[in-house]
């Protein structure tokens, strides 16, 4: 159920404002309806209303069939899910967080991924592993990676990284109707927060189409790509250098995998400087990837270097200092996206 | 020591030719769920597993009983059988194919045609046959990378997973597969798994599937069964413990079959394991576990149909360990030097084909020369297999690509070009909560 939180006069069409976490819910709330092969399993996801309260009110609404509280086995119960995919039912896979899907991802790449592969497309997955990803607030190293990087390098998984709550809504039914196994990374600090939305986002046939970046705010000079939390980072950077005179371009990637080549490329085309953004560690990247796909097809568009931000190359530290210098922050992306614009600025201190 | 289990009948299986043994032993407060346990009744020279487990429906009676001795002793008119003649047949043809197909494999391999990883199953084929003989079609089957006779027992066509072992487009994955991943929706064979212990989530995910669409999508006549294939050394991964658990903890309608066959490539199963005895396992769940000679296809054939038929009727999961030995190496590319040639001259005295012809023969069921025909019929239908595969192309090189998603082209675009999500068929339905 959504509940609108406020109604006010936005300019366009946008009528309520929701969270992200009301999103994910009335997403999965549609889905299950619409759907009755579409269950959700997890731990915490039934009575205790999901550790992060996504699934509320599900267990009540569809009973404990299909909302399963499962024991602390990840690769157990995530075998099971992939096993159910199989043979014709629609699993929501929940991980408390994606650091714990590190103890089932041998079900999630070998058995999801490379199953429509293996078996010459008689065994599809139509699977959404969910759950949060990335850094929280002081949760420590083993609960604070990003897995974008690791799980799009894989063939055969779809990995989506909403931001706002459209993106969430949209994205969500579109991973829960796709045949093939999803990976659909969330953020902890990112369900509180509150988004507008048009009527069309809250209509249940609302879908987003997987696999296209969305241009959160136009712009000529440079291009500045972010996925997930790291989004806001880079509008709120974009307005700093607005004020500076330089008009940076948002891309919400919104898929990593597949990323939407064509929409980088085509804003670089124009912009001719790129920025790329991302929470998790730097080597190997999804930074990486991006400025190789720009290198491979418009180099000769680049007027700079690619500035790459990501997190520190280090464990997350827990003091909370420590813990901000290893994240990127709003000032790092605005300092390298001066440095891209050849504005003399010292290098940031790097960890 | 006299507690408050020391009710269980726990019978030992010696590891050796003797039959079962039913002593009575008193049990350590140890062993068993805390589940009531049963006392079983003193018939456990011919008990099987339902009999004590019936007796009360509603909690689970964690029995665990070694079944079957060998009923051919006491054998003489018909009605005492184990097997009718058309059965028998049956039977005789899978473990034969089996065998001659695994036979042919090894030739194939030295010569160059089939390559990578192969495992071959000689010698084991009295599981396999003995549990997947009794499945309708549209129970699963979850195999590991030992599958080529799973999915032979199972139906697959011999000519398609030869074909999938030269790697050809003909196979039954399309070459995409392999000897270690051979996957067949239209026989329910969902696996194939080169990882141990991988397999047993994905079989009770299927099992868990099958009692969803009775319980929550009503579809009353769905009883399939899911029966999981694995060996010895798994049964050390943690999976397996996640799995019998919640297969115990949901009642799911699956049957987990132990291939034991003592040895993980080169490791013996006494030096990894603390407690050998695998069937033990099963009680401290919940579930029922039996032992079974798995050298003796009628044998396993006895205790699967008690397991297949609980499962069936919705009561739940059981534990079967089989005793049973691979007569080649852990693969083709195995040398085989740890293992002591007199444990492989005891086994191979114990070759399940011999032992099923001299039933037959012994209570009249079969002439030498019905089984003869079988024989030759096998022998040819795995040579046209062969030939099949051999002049079967190669992949097409636009092949590398396909089947990655079920999505054609991967980016949520449906078969007819355009986006999913604008087609208004795609949101039909879809309701207003």
């Amino acid at each position: 159920m959504l509940s609108v939180f406020r109604r006010k006069v936005f300019h366009g069409s946008f009528i309520a404002a929701i969270t992200v976490r009301e999103a994910l819910n009335s997403a999965l709330d549609e889905e299950m309806s619409a759907d009755p092969k579409v269950f959700l399993m997890g731990e915490e996801v039934g009575e205790y209303q999901g550790a992060y309260k996504i699934s509320k009110g599900l267990l009540e609404k569809y009973g404990p069939e299909r909302v399963l509280d499962t024991p602390i086995t990840e690769a157990g119960f995530t075998g099971i899910g992939v096993g159910a995919a199989y043979y014709g039912l629609r699993p929501v896979v929940e991980f408390m967080t994606f650091n714990f899907s590190m103890q089932a991802i041998d079900h999630i790449i070998n058995s999801a991924a490379k199953s429509n592969y293996m078996s010459a497309g008689q065994i599809s997955v139509p699977i959404v592993f969910r759950g949060p990803n990335g850094a929280a607030a002081g949760v420590g190293a083993q609960h604070s990676q990003c897995y974008a990087a690791w799980y799009a390098a894989c063939p055969g998984l779809k990995v989506l990284t909403p931001y706002s709550s459209e993106d969430a809504r949209g994205l969500l039914k579109a991973a829960i109707r796709d045949p093939d196994p999803v990976i659909f990374l969330e953020n902890e600090l990112l369900y509180g927060e509150s988004f507008p939305v048009s009527a069309e986002v809250l209509d249940s046939s609302f879908c987003l189409p997987i696999g296209k970046a969305k241009i959160e705010k136009e712009g000529k000079d440079v291009t500045i790509t972010a996925f997930s939390k790291m989004v806001g980072l880079a509008l709120k950077a974009a307005e700093i250098l607005a004020k500076e005179g330089i008009s940076a371009e948002i891309i919400n990637l919104r898929s990593i995998r597949p990323l939407d080549r064509d929409t980088i490329n085509a804003s670089v085309r124009k912009t001719n400087r790129l920025v790329t953004v991302e929470e998790g560690f730097p080597q190997h990247g999804v930074g990486a990837e991006i400025c190789t796909s720009v290198i491979e097809e418009s180099f000769g568009y680049l007027d700079a270097p690619v500035e790459r931000i990501a997190g520190a190359d280090v464990p997350m530290p827990y003091a909370a200092n420590l813990e901000r210098s290893a994240v990127p922050q709003v000032e790092d992306i605005v300092r390298a996206a001066k440095r891209a614009c050849y504005r003399a600025v010292p290098m940031a201190a790097t960890a | 020591m006299a507690t408050a289990f020391s009710s269980i009948n726990v019978v030992q299986h010696a590891r050796c030719d003797n039959f079962s043994v039913a002593s009575r032993k008193p049990s350590s407060a140890f062993l068993g769920s805390t589940y009531s346990i049963r006392l079983s009744p003193s018939a456990s020279r011919s008990a099987s597993v339902s009999a004590a487990v019936n007796r009360k429906a509603s909690s689970v009676s964690a029995v665990s009983e070694v079944v079957k001795e060998k009923k051919q002793k006491s054998v003489s008119s018909g009605s005492n059988l184990l097997i009718t003649k058309e059965e028998g047949l049956e039977v005789y043809e899978d473990v034969v194919l089996g065998r001659v197909f695994e036979d042919m494999c090894a030739q194939m391999y030295y010569r160059g045609k089939m390559f990578g990883f192969v495992h071959l199953y000689n010698g084991q084929e009295a599981v396999s046959t003995g549990f997947i003989k009794l499945l309708k079609k549209e129970d699963c089957v979850v195999s590991t990378y030992r599958d080529h006779v799973h999915a032979l027992s199972k139906g697959v066509p011999a000519r398609e997973v030869m074909s999938e072992l030269f790697g050809k487009t003909t196979g039954c994955c399309r070459g995409q597969g392999g000897s270690m991943h051979m996957f067949s929706k239209e026989h329910n064979l969902i696996g194939g798994f080169a990882f141990i212990g991988e397999g047993i989530p994905i079989a009770t995910g299927a099992a868990f599937t099958s009692k969803y669409r009775r319980e929550v999508l009503k579809e009353a006549d769905c009883d399939h069964v899911t029966v999981a294939f694995f060996g010895d050394g798994t049964c050390n991964n943690g999976q397996f413990y996640e799995c019998l658990n919640m297969a115990a903890l949901w009642k799911l309608p699956i049957v987990f079959v132990v291939e034991n066959n003592l040895w993980a490539i080169g490791m013996s199963h006494l030096r990894s394991t603390s407690d050998p005895e695998i069937w033990k396992k099963g009680p401290a769940f919940g579930m029922p576990g039996v032992h079974v000679d798995g050298m003796d296809v009628l044998k396993v054939r006895e205790v699967a149909k008690e397991a297949i038929g609980r499962a069936r009727r919705g009561e739940g999961p059981t534990l079967v360990e089989c005793e049973t030995y691979r007569f080649r190496g852990h693969s083709l590319a195995d040398p085989d030097e740890l293992r002591d040639p007199d444990e492989k001259a005891r086994y191979a005295a114990r070759d399940p084909i011999a032992a099923l012809k001299k039933y037959m023969f012994e209570n009249n069921l079969v002439k030498e020369a019905e089984l003869k025909a079988i024989d030759k019929k096998i022998d040819e239908l795995v040579e046209d297999a062969v030939e099949f595969a051999d002049e079967s192309p190669q992949p097409s090189r636009s092949q590398l690509l396909e089947n990655v998603f079920a999505d054609p082209k991967g980016f949520g675009i449906g078969p007819d070009g355009r986006y999913r999500c604008e087609d208004p068929k795609f949101t039909e339905g879809t309701a207003h909560v």
